[in-house]
């Protein structure tokens, strides 16, 4: 901002100087205007301090092994999270991830195993579920105008219960699965260290969703959505048809969050992550994405859901109680709205 | 203040590049425009004024698709057209520029001055992947703010949130001014705006006139009304009191049309 004001026509140099001495920068909004320029750069320094400081209080922490294992306990939450950013860009929030996951799953697993379709069909299926929970939210949204915090707090309710109907409360074990379904939860070796094929499949979706966000102009449109809905109207965005992508590209990422919770759990169980909504928005907001919509990314969403992992991970290592470690993730959400809302005073 | 001859002396002549015919609006029992005409030549700032709920927001509304009117006809370059969605009357070249800014705070100058019409890379991959020429588009950006004569808008890859309200309003101007569009409207593009700030908006309004690209202009600001327009057209309840120049009236008389105390 300062090489521009100086390049300003020399003729209004009063102006100008005024403008500096508004502009006059300390070290402190230097760093705020970097951490505003690059929003994953504060996740990424909180991911690495705490990284450094569990490697210190436990060194069986940094080992590969325990490192894998927090890539496999996030992949959930992670592939979750990256719907929520969809949702929370467009300056949105899903209460209903983890229950349209869950309803996928029971879906897919119910197909497979008690239908007998095959494995690819049983997986088709739980993809339309996920467009439909999608469609529903989205529509909702959309064509009622209601806001997605009460649409979703009412399809959460909704898809929790047509799942407990449809699967009658009971679990569905791996075992009785094809191995399609449980692929997700197999690991294969590199170099010595185990990867999940589940945690691949979580950092395709990163890529994929950070490649169309970053490089195609519907990733654009929805940035300009969240950001000021009446202005993307007034450019000739159709809001209302980008809102409604953005539901069903969510929808989708959580059936394939379903085929990974599978894996994961080598189960399909009605009951499991009705914490999930929460977890993931978590992820989000801990990743630097502005709850307010318009700002963010998905590897900062990546960062977020790390974060969170590590420091249920290495708070476990250390010998805390659990109570500890949801304590610590409340204090995280807390600092990292905090320091959004800082970052946001950017001149304004 | 005008260099170019009286505005008044052409019009009988020349054909309007947008023409209105007696447009009706009524919102339930409130009537926004009773019958309003209106012609916009090639070369010419039109300032719309008028008091508040005098129906300038309405007729505004009308021209560029924002508001569909109950009756009346639009023609544009004496073709007759209908505007049921703004991206209609972008269509057809008319470009507007709303009071509350419609740009995009968190996307850069260049990724605003192409929000809604993005271009991809050329070749396969971009119509594969969908993948967009940022760099192309930022060198187009800074082409065009060049053509339209925009110097304070040096670097194209800022934030439009780091601007400052002029610089804002230039990009907003840049994006109805730029890619070839016909005729660009200009929705109180002064009111929040610092003298300084108001004085370069005006001088990007001659500019974008004097490079042959008619102006409607709405402001409640007299004297800038008084100071860019080549006509100005004077809305009250609903229709159009008076159409003068500001060589014929005053502000006074203006003023004075507009509440009703004379005629003109």
């Amino acid at each position: 901002m300062t090489q521009q004001q100086t390049a300003g026509p020399p003729s209004a140099g009063h102006a100008d100087l005024a403008e500096e001495f508004l502009d006059r920068q300390t070290p402190l909004s230097r760093i705020r205007n970097i951490l505003h320029r690059y929003p994953a750069l504060s996740p990424a320094l909180v991911l690495l301090i705490a990284v450094v400081v569990f490697g210190l209080l436990n060194d069986r922490f940094l080992r590969v092994e325990n490192l894998s294992l927090i890539t496999q306990q996030v992949s959930v939450v992670g592939t979750l999270a990256i719907a929520q950013t969809l949702i929370i860009l467009t300056a949105g929030i899903d209460l209903s991830v983890g229950a349209v996951m869950i309803l996928s799953s029971m879906v897919v697993a119910q197909l497979a195993v008690n239908n007998g379709l095959p494995a690819p069909v049983a997986l088709l299926a739980g993809l339309i579920v996920g467009l439909a929970a999608g469609a529903v939210n989205g529509f909702l949204v959309t064509r009622f105008r209601l806001p997605p915090f009460i649409v979703t707090l009412g399809t959460l309710n909704i898809f929790i219960a047509l799942t407990l109907l449809y699967s009658n409360g009971a679990t569905v074990r791996g075992s009785a699965m094809p191995g399609l379904l449980t692929w997700t939860g197999t690991t294969f070796p590199v170099g010595g260290v185990r990867i999940s094929t589940g945690v691949v499949v979580m950092l395709l979706l990163y890529i994929a969703i950070a490649f169309i966000l970053g490089k195609t102009a519907w990733g654009r449109h929805v940035y300009a959505v969240g950001d000021d809905k009446e202005a993307a109207r007034l450019a000739g965005i159709a809001v209302n048809k980008v809102l409604m992508s953005v539901y069903l590209a969510a929808g989708a990422v959580l059936a394939i969050g379903a085929w990974i919770q599978i894996g994961r759990t080598n189960a399909a169980s009605p009951n499991a992550g009705v914490d999930l909504n929460l977890d993931s928005i978590t992820a989000v907001v801990i990743g630097g994405t502005s709850l307010f919509g318009g700002r963010g990314s998905v590897w900062g969403t990546l960062l977020g859901a790390l974060i969170v992992g590590v420091f249920r991970n290495g708070l476990s290592l250390a010998g805390l109680d659990v109570l500890y470690q949801t304590l610590a993730v409340g204090v995280l959400i807390i600092l990292a709205v905090s320091i959004d809302q800082w970052i946001r005073k950017v001149k304004s | 203040m005008t260099m170019t001859e009286p505005a008044a002396s052409h019009t009988a002549t020349r054909e309007p590049i947008l023409k209105a015919r007696n447009l009706v609006k009524t919102f339930g029992r409130v009537v926004g425009l009773d019958g309003v005409s209106l012609d916009l030549y090639p070369g010419e700032v039109l300032a719309i004024i008028g008091d508040n709920g005098a129906g300038k927001s309405t007729l505004i509304k009308c021209l560029t698709g924002a508001e569909v009117p109950d009756s009346g006809e639009l023609f544009v370059s004496g073709k007759p057209v209908h505007f049921k969605r703004p991206q209609d009357a972008r269509a057809h070249g008319i470009e507007t520029v709303y009071q509350n800014l419609a740009v995009s705070p968190a996307l850069d100058v260049a990724s605003n001055l192409f929000l809604g019409r993005e271009e991809r890379i050329p070749g396969p991959v971009g119509k594969l992947f969908r993948v967009l020429d940022t760099k192309g588009m930022r060198r187009k950006a800074k082409e065009e703010l060049t053509r339209l004569g925009i110097s304070t808008l040096q670097d194209v890859t800022v934030p439009v949130e780091n601007l400052s309200g002029g610089q804002r309003q230039a990009v907003a101007v840049a994006r109805a001014a730029a890619f070839g569009s016909k005729v660009v409207v200009l929705d109180e593009p002064t009111a929040a705006l610092g003298v300084r700030e108001s004085n370069q908006v005006l001088q990007l309004v001659r500019d974008l006139r004097d490079r042959g690209l008619p102006v409607i202009l709405i402001s409640h600001n007299m004297p800038h009304v008084f100071d860019v327009a080549d006509r100005i057209h004077i809305q009250r309840l609903g229709k159009c009191a008076a159409t003068i120049t500001p060589q014929s009236h005053n502000m006074t008389d203006a003023v004075a049309i507009m509440t009703g105390a004379a005629t003109a």
